[in-house]
């Protein structure tokens, strides 16, 4: 592909990227929400982050079936915990590395 | 919207200004996701490097795109030589889920002015919006702290994937769990989320209904699908358990 090639399929994924992320923030920041709306809001940060871990966690990648023997599984298990006691977000992530790497080294 | 409340919201912003306290705060709670963020680009770069892109094209698209999912599976498509429009598609459907968050990262920037949203939003991804979300309900959160968390790992990211485009060909894959970095960070920002047993409930469903809506349902429709769900039956829960009392 050619340098206008790549500008124009990056210039295209970022508009469909930027638009969902800046249309909403601009439409609903001028409003007065609905007490209900505030509280479905509330909990979409909760709902997402599970909606994106749970089949990296409990899925096949491939055919999308359960499976709870992945060694992404049993690495969230200890990863959690330290997220727990810790809260934190660096440590995780470099204990959450650590693990998984060790993991694939003993399996 | 009515004088007066125009008037409170100009006020409200003189009373914000950027200070570098604020910047402080933000860098403070920004350098965990920025710590991520490197061994994610550094993988993205490196498996742009060997689908053919120069680090010149990788630094092109974080800049534009600054979206690293569907980076790894714009990368994946141009390797499998998938055509532009596909690939545009799919980042649509990949990043539709941005559009929950800055809605509910709108609830606390009410009647802040366009440009600041404009920019802000730029850097709006999971990792971001999720520390800001935490901070924010736990009050005196400043808006420019925010910005800060959403573009200091942005910067972080264009170098780091620009780095692995570079480094490509030295790095053996699966070095050092490079690929657990991202599902690490997920698990901590849901901790951060788990306020109560009404979060922890909407969190169990939202994985449940995720896992077989992708069972069923081709594509990454379940990320928005399982979200919106969830939330509902959360909000429900809410409504039910105040309700009895």
């Amino acid at each position: 592909m050619s340098w206008l090639d790549y500008l124009l399929l990056f210039a295209a994924m970022g508009l469909v990227t930027y638009i969902p992320r800046w249309l909403p923030l601009l439409y609903l920041a001028h409003r007065r929400l609905p007490k209900w709306l505030i509280d479905w809001l509330g909990f979409i940060p909760a709902a997402i982050l599970s909606a994106l871990l749970a089949p990296i966690l409990f899925s096949d990648p491939a055919s999308h079936a359960l499976d709870l023997g992945r060694p992404e599984l049993l690495v969230a298990a200890p990863t959690l915990l330290f997220a727990w006691k810790t809260k934190s977000l660096g440590g995780t992530v470099v204990v959450g590395m650590l693990l998984y790497w060790l993991a694939g080294k003993a399996l | 919207m009515d004088q007066d409340k125009v008037k409170q919201l100009k006020q409200h912003e003189a009373a914000d200004p950027p200070t570098g306290d604020c910047f402080r705060q933000g860098a403070l709670a920004a350098w965990p996701i920025c710590l991520g963020f490197v061994p994610i680009g550094l993988a993205l770069g490196v498996l742009a490097q060997q689908a053919g892109l120069s680090a010149w094209a990788m630094a092109m698209m974080s800049v534009l795109v600054f979206a690293g999912s569907s980076q790894f599976i714009c990368v994946a498509m141009l390797a499998a030589g998938a055509a532009a429009p596909s690939i545009v598609l799919a980042t649509l459907m990949v990043n539709l889920r941005h559009a929950l968050m800055s809605s509910a990262l709108a609830v606390h920037l009410r009647g802040v002015d366009r440009w600041f949203l404009t920019l802000f939003a730029y850097g709006v991804t999971d990792e971001s919006f999720a520390v800001n979300m935490a901070r924010f309900r736990g009050g005196s959160w400043s808006r420019w702290s925010a910005l800060a968390v959403n573009q200091l790992p942005n910067l972080t990211w264009i170098a780091a994937t620009t780095a692995g485009a570079l480094i490509g060909q030295f790095i053996p894959p699966g070095a050092l769990g490079i690929d657990y970095a991202l599902t690490a960070m997920f698990l901590c920002l849901l901790v951060f989320q788990l306020q109560s047993r009404l979060f922890v409930a909407v969190g169990l469903i939202a994985a449940v209904v995720a896992l077989l809506w992708r069972w069923l349902i081709p594509g990454d429709s379940y990320i928005v699908g399982a979200s919106a769900v969830a939330a509902t039956a959360g909000y429900l829960l809410k409504r039910w358990r105040e309700g009895r009392r």
